[in-house]
């Protein structure tokens, strides 16, 4: 713990600190471009200079050590000299242009600038000029811009764990660049954009959009994939300009993936703004009050157990909640699943299908094991946490599956299920590393618990961690990686039907009415059943619907939802609904006053307050119960890990021009066999 | 100095000739395990002797899956060094150096000598592909002004009617001798001079 001085303040630090962070620490602040907390020391911009005692020249402030009796300054005249020569430099070669510069107004390099900048240049030669570059199809690139700050090629080095970005050249010659200005393969790439500290590196969906002071920033959650990554939505107007990260050490530290940043165009296409009814195979134009009374008179005319509904994967616990009491209280049948596959979930733990060793768990464990799962495209931002746990620990990570590039090295299996039999029966050599592990990670994907065996091998799985006390006070080595963002949040509200398999029962056309809430993943052939589609955005759902109720997406109400490891985190509303479209749950509240005379809730607080205390009942009343009967069905199966396409996993993603552009991109790498 | 390019008509592949391959692989053996990356440079040295003097992009390749490293690693190294060619420099590589002690003693005469039997513009292929020039800095062997290296050999205290004698036994496919062309062993002194006493104003 050395003790230091920064401007006559005396401070005890931890090991290992650099002298960049002492000085924060004692609240002074360091201008910087290349120093990044998440990535490796460059010491490359200068910007950070400091005065030190007993050193005749400035020192970088980010790549020294703090050591024991340093006395630094930070606000002398001969620090101010330093920087002001450094600005100099880094703006001899920088072109003028911040007014068609869409970093403009959160730009690093103009905003210290106005401290250090000095007002005339001294530089008369011809300014450098360097050729763009293409990065893809999210990557803007404007690289005279570029001030070699190399945070783009850490990134892309460290935590993305691709190696395709580089400088090459040197002096005033060196330019950043992809291998061949092939675009980036990652689900990260975007997160360059952040951090480039000036103009180069802009985001190109987002290219002349609009200016930083003009939009309106809301602080929630995203909901592309069940992570819960925190993101800032800014809007202009109705519209969702772009989507950033906010930093959330617990979950996605500062990144978000391709995915998350850049499907919000989708919210703009495709969307339902007025409700339809469906004559002759055409949809019309109708009113609320219209829609309501056909919905009221069909619900009267059929019999209730004839009645199933279906909620999707990107609807938020309230909605999920107020469908389950519509179900429950107006229409007194139980016909309501979330899941639209087969998969198996034994509801009496929570444990049994939420990622118990939580996120940041990933970086104390030993040793994962990967069993029908793909980190990479089903939860991108904990697979760059996997990573992060690979680069700083070592840890090591087994596959059932080959399943193709993760960014880090693992050992793969042979993919059989009989291979997990074995291994959880304790006769592989696995099953011993498992046993040696003081942390095992099991993490369990969702393609293995489709399968026809998933009941007996989780059990399987799960006795044997508890048979050798792998379960501990503070570790849960049990985890399943869940895609959607709403499948925990469904699960915890109870919206399952354990006694039935409706979909088995929607597939024989059994109902007569089926009521879908976002739900567009159900595979059925229609037959006389009459579909009441509530949603976003007209894609599958809608497209078989009889009647359509425009609802609203994520960003446009407020709503909670709970990520895989059993966070709940609330959404909140930045836009508003298109057109007639209104919040979801209001719709229910409202078809439920209409069939009922009566609305199930007041408003949204009675609804919350009601749905917190029953996830509290529930929570209460989960004892472990220790089951005797378990399904003894196995059979030998390849298994083969069912990925929904990347960029077209849910109706948003599916909307959006950007990620076809990303899909295109990649498959003509694919196609031209380029890329190695 | 700018920044130098990858040729524009690159071959399809590349790959270690036996000799070469030999040689790579004594070097990747001194580096200790998990370290091959370092022999990235001596590999690209290896691959610019094998391919004429240049280095194509299919070596670039071949050298990072060669050393099990990202493509880009190898193409930063590659362009970062002056001493690598990107583009073709023809069999007969010429490099004149004209800093200060041989710009002194004559080196614009050689370069003179370059344009007219090589071509007019540095890093340009001779009439018939064989043969570049370059200026360059320093080659250290000011003792001998003016001096250019031709592939691995020196040729030293030069003028230009024997450099143009050199060039023309190149361009037929001639070796010329290397070494001083007035008659010196290595840097010793002109005249037969023994000590610094000898004669003066030399």
């Amino acid at each position: 713990m050395p003790k230091l001085k920064v401007n006559d303040i005396e401070i005890e630090v931890d090991d290992g600190l650099t002298v960049l962070q002492a000085c924060e620490k004692a609240g002074a602040e360091i201008p910087r471009f290349c120093y990044h907390e998440k990535l490796s020391i460059a010491g490359n911009c200068r910007m950070c200079l400091v005065e030190m005692e007993k050193s005749p020249k400035p020192i970088a402030s980010c790549a020294m050590p703090a050591a024991e009796g340093m006395n630094i300054k930070t606000n002398t005249p001969f620090v101010e000299k330093a920087r002001k020569g450094v600005m100099e430099f880094l703006l001899a070669n920088h072109p003028l242009d911040c007014p068609v510069c869409d970093q403009g107004g959160e730009c690093d390099l103009q905003d210290q600038s106005m401290f250090y900048g000095v007002d005339k240049s001294r530089f008369k030669e011809n300014k450098r000029a360097v050729p763009e570059k293409h990065m893809g199809p999210l990557i803007k690139t404007q690289m005279t811009r570029c001030i070699h700050c190399t945070r783009c090629v850490r990134f892309a080095t460290e935590v993305a764990g691709v190696s395709e970005l580089g400088a090459i050249g040197r002096g005033e010659d060196m330019q950043i660049t992809t291998y061949l200005e092939q675009s980036m393969q990652s689900e990260l790439s975007a997160n360059v954009i952040d951090l480039c500290p000036v103009g180069a590196l802009t985001s190109k969906p987002y290219v002349f959009e609009a200016r930083p002071w003009e939009l309106k920033k809301t602080e929630t959650v995203d909901v592309m994939d069940a992570v819960g990554s925190n993101v800032r939505v800014d809007t202009y107007d109705w519209e969702v300009k772009r989507v950033l990260p906010i930093i959330n050490e617990d979950i996605n530290e500062e990144w978000i993936s391709d995915k998350t940043r850049y499907a919000c165009d989708g919210l703009l296409n495709q969307r339902l703004d007025t409700p339809f009814i469906k004559y002759n195979g055409k949809f019309e134009k109708a009113s609320w009050s219209e829609v309501f009374k056909i919905i009221k008179s069909k619900f009267e005319n059929s019999s209730k157990d004839k009645v199933c509904g279906f909620v999707g994967d990107l609807t938020n616990m309230e909605t999920g909640y107020i469908f389950k009491e519509f179900f429950d209280r107006t229409l007194n049948n139980n016909n309501y699943d979330s899941r639209s596959d087969n998969r198996f979930l034994d509801n009496s733990e929570r444990e049994n299908y939420i990622f118990n060793s939580s996120i940041n768990g990933i970086e104390d464990t030993d040793l994962i094991f990967l069993i029908g799962a793909n980190p990479r495209y089903e939860a991108t931002i904990l697979n760059a946490r996997i990573r992060k746990a690979f680069v700083n620990n070592n840890t090591k990570v087994i596959s059932l599956n080959d399943v193709g590039d993760l960014t880090y090295p693992y050992k793969n299996l042979d993919g059989q299920t009989q291979t997990i039999k074995n291994i959880f029966e304790g006769s592989e050599e696995i099953s011993k590393e498992i046993i040696r592990a003081i942390k095992p990670m099991i993490i369990i994907g969702e393609s293995l618990l489709k399968f026809n065996s998933a009941e007996y091998l989780f059990n399987l799985i799960k006795n044997f961690l508890k048979k050798n006390n792998k379960f501990t006070e503070d570790w849960n080595p049990l985890n399943i990686l869940s895609c959607d963002a709403a499948t925990v949040g469904n699960f915890d509200l109870g919206i399952l039907n354990s006694e039935k398999n409706l979909l088995e029962e929607l597939k024989s056309n059994k109902f007569e009415i089926v009521f879908l809430v976002g739900q567009d993943n159900l595979e059925f052939n229609k037959k006389d059943e009459f579909i009441i589609y509530q949603g976003s955005h007209g894609d599958k759902g809608a497209e078989i619907a009889d009647i359509i109720l425009p609802g609203s997406a994520y960003t446009e109400q407020d709503g909670y939802f709970t990520n895989l490891e059993g966070k709940i985190q609330k959404a909140y509303k930045a836009s508003y609904p298109p057109g007639e479209a209104k919040e979801d749950w209001l719709i229910i509240n409202e078809l439920a006053e209409v069939m009922n005379n009566r609305k199930l809730f007041n408003d949204k607080e009675e609804l919350e307050s009601s749905m917190f205390n029953y996830l509290k009942l529930k929570q209460e009343k989960q004892t472990y119960k220790n089951k005797e009967k378990i399904n003894f069905k196995f059979q030998n199966e390849k298994l083969n890990i069912q990925l929904k396409d990347y960029y077209f996993s849910n109706v948003i993603a599916r909307s959006s021009k950007t990620m076809i552009e990303c899909n295109n991109s990649k498959l003509n790498i694919k196609s031209t066999g380029t890329e190695g | 100095m700018s920044l130098r390019r990858p040729a524009k008509n690159q071959p399809e592949s590349f790959e270690f000739s036996p000799s070469s391959m030999e040689e790579a692989n004594k070097i990747v053996l001194k580096y200790p395990e998990g370290k091959q990356q370092s022999a990235v440079m001596a590999l690209l040295y290896i691959a610019q002797k094998q391919n004429d003097n240049w280095i194509p992009l299919a070596a670039m390749k071949y050298i990072a899956k060669f050393l099990d490293m990202p493509y880009i690693k190898v193409y930063e190294v590659a362009t970062f060094y002056t001493m690598y060619n990107l583009s073709p420099v023809g069999k007969y590589f010429v490099q004149v150096c004209t800093t200060t002690p041989c710009m002194i003693r004559g080196a614009n005469k050689l370069v003179e000598a370059c344009k007219e039997k090589i071509s007019d513009k540095e890093n340009e292929l001779s009439n018939d592909k064989s043969c570049s020039w370059m200026e360059v800095e320093c080659l250290g062997a000011c003792v001998n002004a003016p001096m250019m290296q031709i592939n691995d050999n020196y040729y030293e205290d030069l003028d230009k009617e024997k450099t143009i004698e050199i060039f023309d036994k190149i361009l037929k496919g001639e070796d010329p001798k290397p070494g001083s062309y007035r008659g010196r062993l290595n840097t010793e002194p002109e005249n037969n001079r023994k000590t610094l006493m000898d004669i003066k104003n030399a």
